[in-house]
């Protein structure tokens, strides 16, 4: 996956590899610029090619690979197959048509159904989300609902067409810590109920902590780390989500100083030789800068890109 | 909305009377003597003077002139020339006219330049974009009476002979189509770009890439979503450029020979017959104030983030 621009060629995606099974949640976990939305918007097939190319790999959904399908098929998939919820609500949603509105649309346009049937199903749909009288703010517009609303109507919408995979990218970012941990439980619950598949980018640790089963690890673009959740909070397998961990406030150190990661994530049109964190890395040695790390199988569907995975895992 | 409605209506009376006095001392108070060449190389006869004084209260101070003249204007009289011609009887048989051409230059330069407008915002920087982009740069910086007489030259019979171009005393919206594209070419020009730079701000929004996320077709995706924000401003252009077209019609009347509103006030500057501009320039004064009321009103119902109270 490329982008091709003028300052370049930005390879965006390189060797991301993941799966989700029905009724799991998949986070994705990555600073800015680690290619996590870019790798969702890929999926839903909405990104604006050109600039962005597709060189080479598959996106299997229900066995089926999507990149060999046509534009229509695919557009058939979006919404109904796989949906995707964004960050910021209040510009994701359009801001001059009612809330109704744009879940009835889904509706109407892709199911047929009449105005009214798509009313009536647009209330539930709010109501399974818990707005508050449902019936009374389906004809608002999104200026009219709070942050933590508007996220739930765009939760709404997009279960509109009973999708069975959920891509939410980065759903609390832009919301009060109250109301994050509300939209993640509303996601939680929604997704048991429907056995649906969920994708969640995210770069809060702590968010992933509570809620995913499985965890894919970016940094420029590749995917570094993948575990478990328990795993991978007991022992990381690669040093850069070890710096991830390090990082987070903890509250048995409190008083001492907050590690961080030094320097900044790489350029994706000048990304670092051999292994890309070797700049930042606090464990790099003389192979890093050169020899770009195989994927090393760690068991039980762990795996690290890192040439010493197995010590990096063994000292955690 | 009421209470805003009614507030904007109120509104317009105190910018009414500001607009229309104005124009009602510039035309009265400071020419000297508006007698001046009324009666060939002689003097105007003293019995007349008087006479046509009284008539037109030029005697009184200049404020209850205009008064007075108001007043007459609100029983519907305009008043009459310095030859006895019924101001009012000219107007309406020029204002139909002249409203016509406006209404079909309107409805050209919105359509096509909002279509022109949309296809390039799209495309961008493809041979549309680029041709769409000079001939507008073109419009825009040809002078309306060049555009109208190399089409009427050209279209017309001592051309390639595609069309009548001669218009009659009562056109039809058929004789108007051509010196209407001509009043709207300009306005066509800038439909175009600002619709233009709108949707390619517009098509990079959060809310396109969700219409696209949930898979609705994409002509829905551009026709209702993208289009919708992008009109915004565009509708506000349009909706106060109804003004200008019926007062920038002058020149456009002129080339076709049309029997409009610009010729008569045209006219009516050119021999002084205040009684005539004054009647005419109120009139359109009165259609820019209703056309910006009518494009905020708009405004609220196009965009429900603007909501007056």
């Amino acid at each position: 996956m490329e982008f091709r621009t003028r300052d370049g060629v930005a390879k965006v995606l390189n060797g991301v590899s993941y799966h989700v099974s029905a009724g799991e949640t998949l986070a994705v976990l990555g600073e800015s610029g680690s290619g996590k939305s870019v790798t969702a918007q890929t999926i839903m097939g909405i990104l604006d090619m050109p600039p962005a190319f597709i060189t080479k790999g598959t996106i299997k959904f229900r066995g089926e690979d999507l990149l060999t399908k046509s534009a229509d098929e695919r557009r058939e998939v979006r919404g109904a197959g796989i949906a995707m919820i964004f960050q910021d609500a209040l510009s994701a949603l359009n801001p001059v048509f009612t809330v109704g509105f744009q879940i009835e649309e889904q509706l109407r346009v892709r199911r047929g159904m009449s105005k009214a049937d798509a009313r009536k199903r647009a209330i539930e749909l709010l109501d399974q989300v818990k707005i508050p009288n449902a019936k009374g703010r389906v004809s608002d517009y999104p200026h009219q609902f709070s942050g933590g609303m508007r996220q739930r109507a765009m939760i709404a919408m997009s279960l509109a067409l009973d999708p069975e995979l959920l891509i939410a990218d980065e759903p609390t970012t832009a919301l009060d810590v109250t109301v994050q941990a509300q939209i993640m439980d509303l996601l939680a619950e929604i997704q048991k109920e429907r056995d649906m598949g969920m994708i969640l980018i995210t770069h809060d640790l702590g968010v992933v902590a509570d809620v995913a089963d499985r965890i894919s690890v970016m940094y420029a673009g590749r995917i570094v780390e993948h575990a478990d959740v328990y795993e991978l909070f007991r022992a990381p397998g690669h040093p850069y989500t070890e710096s991830l961990l390090e990082s987070l406030p903890r509250l048995d150190l409190k008083g001492q100083e907050l590690k961080t990661i030094k320097g900044l994530p790489p350029s994706l049109t000048n990304i670092p030789s051999g292994c890309p964190f070797h700049p930042r890395c606090p464990r790099a040695f003389d192979r890093c800068p050169t020899e770009v790390p195989a994927v090393h199988d760690l068991g039980m569907g762990r795996t690290s890109r890192c040439h010493i995975a197995e010590e990096v895992v063994a000292r955690g | 909305m009421g209470r805003y409605v009614l507030r904007r209506l109120l509104q317009l009376i105190p910018v009414f009377l500001g607009t229309t006095f104005l124009i009602y001392a510039l035309v009265w108070a400071i020419p000297q003597d508006p007698f001046a060449g009324k009666c060939g190389q002689r003097p105007c006869d003293p019995a007349y003077v008087a006479e046509m004084s009284d008539k037109l209260n030029l005697n009184d101070p200049l404020l209850i002139q205009y008064f007075k003249y108001l007043g007459n204007l609100v029983t519907g009289d305009f008043g009459t020339t310095f030859n006895g011609v019924s101001v009012g009887e000219q107007i309406a048989t020029s204002w139909p006219i002249t409203l016509k051409m406006g209404i079909i230059a309107l409805i050209i330069e919105a359509v096509i330049g909002i279509i022109a407008g949309v296809l390039t915002g799209l495309r961008k920087s493809g041979f549309l974009d680029n041709l769409v982009l000079v001939s507008t740069l073109f419009l825009i910086s040809l002078p309306v009476f060049v555009t109208g007489f190399v089409l009427r030259l050209y279209l017309g019979p001592q051309g390639f002979d595609l069309m009548d171009t001669s218009v009659s005393s009562d056109p039809t919206f058929g004789e108007l189509i051509l010196p209407g594209f001509v009043l709207g070419s300009l306005s066509m020009a800038y439909v175009a770009r600002l619709t233009r730079s709108s949707i390619v701000e517009n098509r990079r929004a959060d809310y396109v890439r969700t219409a696209n996320a949930k898979g609705q077709p994409q002509s829905r995706v551009v026709g209702v979503h993208l289009l919708r924000n992008s009109l915004i401003p565009v509708i506000t252009f349009l909706g106060t450029d109804l003004g200008s077209l019926l007062g920038g019609a002058i020149v456009t009347e002129g080339v076709f020979n049309i029997n409009g509103i610009g010729g008569l006030i045209f006219r009516g500057i050119q021999e002084k017959e205040g009684v005539m501009v004054t009647g005419i320039v109120t009139l359109l004064v009165l259609v820019y104030l209703l056309m910006s009321l009518l494009v905020d009103l708009l405004y609220a119902v196009l965009d429900p983030r603007i909501r007056y109270e």
